[in-house]
């Protein structure tokens, strides 16, 4: 058995094409144009990408949330690509993803502990009430979550405490993979470092592989151990995080790279020309 | 030296529902076409600064003590009308959302021209030709066909370079950039960055740019001003925030940014000691009244 968990090559995923009333074929805007990626059991993958560039669809189609037009998804040996819906429930516990914006994740009406037990309950994770309750207690214990949290709505708890909540609710049902899309982009940076923390351990932890999903290099940098490089539904360098960060071969990684402001002074930093001014650039 | 654009001393401010303070004593100076931002996480006040010079303040937060002087008047003593053409014409907002910031239902023709006929009295024509001549400034192409759109048919860079636009209109003395671009790719943020910084010089306005987002502070301010619970924390040069803070708290938000260039420095939360101490020392300050 390979070492990889998940692999994925050729994607293509196009939204349109549907028929008018009239019959006159919509036509089809293709968002991803075959990409091919593997992740590793208990690697963290980055993937990282402008607006556009399609890492959301990816990550979407990765985990058969939406259908792909060609290529193939292999998870854990077993090609998922066409797979039922039946069929793959039993596949869905193990590959859990967490969002970007907890307060549209969590259902605004259900308390945090439904919010938390349900899913361990209907995986079948936990024997009873009970058994999802003493897990969840002993989670929110390791999150540093007070356990009232569990009596509270989502509304009533602060921005770091509702994406740990989000995170504890993934852990708890102890999946192979992660995705995690975007997860710390709204966070201050102590909140954000938290998070990304609790997330490092998890996988150190759980042997746990994660897709993180992000515009934010620096992010990318400090979680990930390879990195692929996304641009307009293709993948442009993909590689190590120390051989990519060290020496980007690829023009596009440079230009993003560079205009990351850092916090120290660089006072050429603002007139450095990057890839975004390229005129060619669509404005609209 | 001039006499600052902006004078603020000692304002305080607190929550009308349960009295908890909002601001503490809050000193700040910026000096005619100074860059000033101003930092802190959530809850900071940061932004209660910015609405307290917009005149803004939503009614829920009181002001309990102090002065904020834009040329020397004291914009938080000031009678209604005369606040709003004072603002009106010599303070600007850049906002942080340009979606919401734009009126979805209108063209942005309408939208560019409401100010200078407002406060300049131009006619329509005189209006139009201002908003074009601006929109060349923020380097749109097409500007007339800009002009006719509505905000949903522009990119989110576009949209902000509208409202930069919109703000330099009336040449203001002092702008406020309230996170003008959290919400947007790093390429596009260099460039709405470079964008502001060139407007700013050849306006020669002030900024105050309130981000929570250290690497821009460090690329286009001039100085700093740090807060904690409503209050300065520390206050300097960029360099020497950036270099040397001095505040255990201030070391200790720099080193909790990732950053791709020292991946060997990890990941390093702000010590809750640090917050702890910060607090019980608010904490012991008499409340404002």
């Amino acid at each position: 058995m390979s070492d990889d968990l998940l692999i994925a090559s050729g994607l293509e995923v196009g939204f349109g094409g549907g028929k008018t009333l009239l019959s006159a074929a919509k036509p089809v805007v293709k968002v991803l144009h075959g990409v091919s990626l593997r992740i590793g059991r208990g690697e963290t993958v980055g993937i990282v990408g402008e607006s556009g560039s399609g890492k959301t669809t990816l990550g979407r189609a990765l985990l058969r949330l939406i259908d792909v037009s060609a290529g193939e998804i292999r998870f854990d040996g077993r090609d998922i690509t066409h797979l039922a819906e039946r069929d793959m429930r039993p596949i869905r516990r193990r590959m859990q993803l967490i969002f970007q914006d907890p307060m549209a994740s969590l259902n605004p009406r259900q308390t945090i502990r439904r919010i938390v037990l349900e899913p361990m309950l209907f995986h079948g994770v936990a024997k009873n009430t009970a058994d999802a309750e003493t897990r969840a207690r002993a989670i929110f214990d390791r999150f540093s979550l007070p356990v009232a949290c569990l009596e509270r709505y989502p509304h009533e708890l602060s921005g770091g405490q509702r994406q740990r909540v989000g995170i504890a609710r993934v852990a708890l049902l102890a999946p192979d993979l992660v995705l995690a899309d975007e997860i710390v982009s709204g966070l201050d940076v102590s909140t954000q470092a938290q998070a990304l923390n609790l997330l490092k351990g998890l996988s150190r932890d759980l042997g746990l592989s994660m897709a993180f999903i992000s515009h934010d290099l620096s992010v990318i940098r400090a979680v990930c151990d390879r990195v692929y490089v996304l641009r307009l539904g293709r993948i442009v360098e993909e590689g190590d995080c120390e051989a990519l960060f060290g020496a980007p071969q690829n023009a596009y990684t440079r230009a993003l790279l560079d205009a990351i402001p850092l916090p120290r002074v660089d006072p050429g930093w603002l007139s450095r020309a990057s890839l975004g001014d390229e005129p060619a650039a669509p404005q609209a | 030296m001039s006499a600052p654009i902006l004078a603020i001393s000692n304002l305080s401010a607190m929550s009308v529902r349960d009295g908890a303070p909002i601001l503490r004593g809050v000193d700040l100076e910026v000096a005619r076409g100074e860059t000033r931002g101003l930092v802190g996480e959530s809850g900071a006040g940061k932004s209660t600064i910015a609405k307290a010079i917009l005149g803004i303040l939503p009614s829920t937060v009181s002001v309990t003590s102090g002065q904020a002087r834009f040329e020397g008047a004291d914009l938080l003593a000031m009678a209604a009308p005369r606040l709003r053409r004072l603002i009106g014409e010599g303070v600007a907002l850049i906002p942080q959302d340009p979606m919401t910031a734009l009126n979805p239902g209108r063209r942005i023709e309408a939208q560019l021209t409401d100010g200078p006929r407002l406060w300049r009295g131009l006619d329509a024509r005189a209006a139009r030709a201002l908003a074009l001549k601006g929109l060349e400034e923020v380097q749109i192409r097409e500007p007339e066909r800009v002009l006719r759109s509505y905000p949903h048919e522009l990119s989110g860079g576009m949209r902000q370079r509208v409202l930069i636009a919109a703000a330099f209109a009336l040449e203001p003395k002092l702008i406020v950039a309230d996170e003008p671009t959290t919400a947007l790719d790093v390429t596009v943020q260099k460039q709405i960055l470079r964008l502001i910084r060139a407007m700013q010089s050849a306006y020669g306005a002030a900024v105050i740019f309130v981000t929570h987002d250290l690497g821009v502070v460090a690329q286009i301010c001039d100085k700093v001003t740090l807060l904690f619970g409503g209050r300065v924390i520390e206050e300097g040069g960029v360099a020497q925030m950036m270099e040397a803070p001095r505040h255990p708290y201030a070391q200790a938000l720099l080193a909790a940014c990732p950053r791709y260039d020292r991946p060997s420095a990890g990941l390093r939360p702000i010590p809750e000691s640090v917050v702890a101490d910060l607090r019980a020392e608010l904490a012991r300050e008499p409340a404002a009244r």
